[in-house]
């Protein structure tokens, strides 16, 4: 674990093993229902739009637009204190789903951070088994 | 999906016989939240007239109802813990029409309690949850970061000066009523629209007066049916119309950052009450941001979508405007534990009866009471009217 890093860390469940195995190999893995023929976002091993067990595990580009983001100004957690401003984003990914991140070297004020940007994914090592995936503008 | 003509038959056959909060709200550090879930349910059930001993169906969120039906020293025969944040309670009144016309209880009491302020642990996250690994991590956490996100985005929809004046609005209007309020936690304390644009960030775009209150309080209702409650000690105030429902529970995932799911619980409480927008006299909406407020006005249909800003321009929900709003002061100014939506159905139903002193409004006859529970993901509508 990086040294200091008291920040709320993922514990893989039985359906994110292999997505958090990509992000520390520095891949962002997506389930796709290949019944649906889409990818979509948490990984669940159940489709949640059709109920089918048919999915797959796709690599996403890491392509991906600001769907919108905030900049925190009041940690809502103490490991947050030496990082804010921070900017938390929810961004949409080339193939389609939305999920949330962080927007990293960006400058956190309103007017440096337009939505729809493009951006695109970067992973930070936290600890041995934990990357996390970030976004950077394009 | 909800079949009305059934739901318009069981309109108003229940009633809302007692409201009341804790004996103290706003700062209460000498006591724990199930004392507050008590000592509003015995208010409440003195409100009514109704002695304790004849509750039959308890409700409650937070808590599992056999932790605060213990407490109370209650055995009922109707349980119903349903938790989905602090439209809750509010959804907790549809459950208890329900089951009396059903015929499984006939007093229903629903009791909240939180010491939001006074108790400043937080809860460790539950792993196994999704958000846990998907928005913790990245410092998305509480209601503030979400809400500001989501509220960003409706800026970017429909022009940020104008959603900034009209969150500017909303502070402004939600605190002069809780300038009527003797109980609110702002009573004495008035804003300026230059002191909420000077206010510092919390999470941008929020401002500290764009965000609830965090306050110790409690609340409960008590409700029986419609027959019986005529010959309780301060009458019936009906239960015309009750919807319910949630489309997501992390932020991420919600349809449409700027159309929760009042869309749809709106509409339907006020068809099966049989009433429209226009009949009510009385809004009463979970003001946990005033973003909140805002996108709520528009999913519930009063206004169309973008239009929010207009709707609440010129102060027209404060006092003495066309529309009132939030008369208690709201959770931006009255009280706000945590999961507020109690407070909405309390108030609604003091301003039905003619009992809330100088922020009464003339002749009260139709409210409705709306709570959004979780990161804007579930609403519970109740249409409440005079007897």
């Amino acid at each position: 674990m990086a040294d200091g890093y008291n920040k709320p860390i993922p514990i893989p469940q039985p359906e994110s093993d292999h997505y958090w195995e990509g992000a520390k190999a520095g891949e962002l893995r997506l389930r796709h229902c290949d019944d649906c023929n889409q990818a979509f976002f948490y990984p669940r091993n159940i489709c949640p739009e059709c109920g089918n067990n048919n999915t797959s595990w796709i690599v996403a580009s890491g392509k991906a637009k600001v769907h919108t983001f905030a900049i925190v100004h009041r940690p809502p957690h103490p490991g947050f204190m030496d990082d804010i401003p921070y900017v938390p984003a929810i961004v949409e990914l080339e193939e389609g789903p939305k999920m949330a991140t962080q927007l990293v070297n960006v400058t956190p004020e309103p007017e440096a951070i337009q939505i729809d940007m493009p951006v695109k994914v970067v992973f930070e090592s936290i600890t041995d088994e934990i990357s996390l995936p970030k976004f950077e503008p394009a | 999906m909800p079949v009305m003509d059934r739901l318009k038959k069981i309109s108003g056959t229940a009633a809302i016989v007692g409201v009341a909060e804790s004996d103290e709200i706003g700062r209460t550090p000498d006591k724990g939240p199930l004392e507050l879930h008590a000592e509003a349910g015995r208010n409440a059930l003195a409100d009514a007239g109704i002695d304790k001993s004849e509750v039959d169906g308890v409700f409650t969120a937070g808590y599992s109802t056999y932790d605060v039906a213990e407490y109370m020293g209650i055995k009922p025969h109707f349980t119903d813990s349903t938790s989905v944040g602090g439209s809750s309670f509010v959804i907790h009144i549809a459950h208890a029409l329900a089951a009396i016309q059903a015929g499984y209880c006939e007093v229903a009491l629903i009791t909240h309690g939180q010491t939001g302020r006074s108790d400043r642990a937080r809860a460790g996250g539950n792993p196994g949850l999704p958000s846990a690994q998907y928005e913790t991590p990245y410092g998305i956490i509480g209601p503030p970061v979400s809400y500001s996100m989501a509220c960003r985005r409706y800026m970017h929809q429909y022009g940020e000066d104008k959603t900034r004046e009209a969150m500017a609005n909303i502070a402004i209007s939600t605190r002069k009523w809780a300038n009527k309020n003797p109980r609110a936690f702002f009573y004495d304390t008035p804003m300026t629209f230059d002191e909420y644009h000077d206010s510092r960030w919390i999470s941008w775009p929020f401002h500290l007066p764009d965000c609830c209150l965090v306050t110790d309080a409690g609340a409960a209702i008590v409700i029986t049916s419609t027959e019986r409650a005529r010959s309780t000690k301060k009458g019936a105030v009906r239960i015309l119309g009750a919807a319910e429902g949630h489309d997501h529970s992390l932020l991420h995932q919600m349809p449409d950052l700027t159309m929760p799911f009042g869309r749809n619980t709106g509409p339907q409480a006020l068809e099966m009450a049989g009433i429209t927008h226009s009949d009510l006299d009385l809004a009463m909406i979970y003001d946990s941001f005033t973003y909140t407020v805002l996108v709520t006005l528009e999913s519930l249909g009063f206004c169309k979508p973008g239009e929010g800003a207009d709707f609440v321009a010129d102060q027209r929900t404060a006092p003495g405007g066309d529309f009132p709003l939030n008369t208690s002061g709201g959770g931006l100014s009255y009280t706000h534990p945590g999961m507020y939506g109690i407070f909405t159905v309390v108030e609604a139903v003091r301003q039905l009866r003619g009992e809330t002193g100088e922020r009464q409004i003339d002749d009260c006859k139709l409210a409705m009471a709306h709570g959004t529970g979780g990161l804007l993901a579930s609403t519970g509508t109740v249409i409440l009217g005079r007897d």
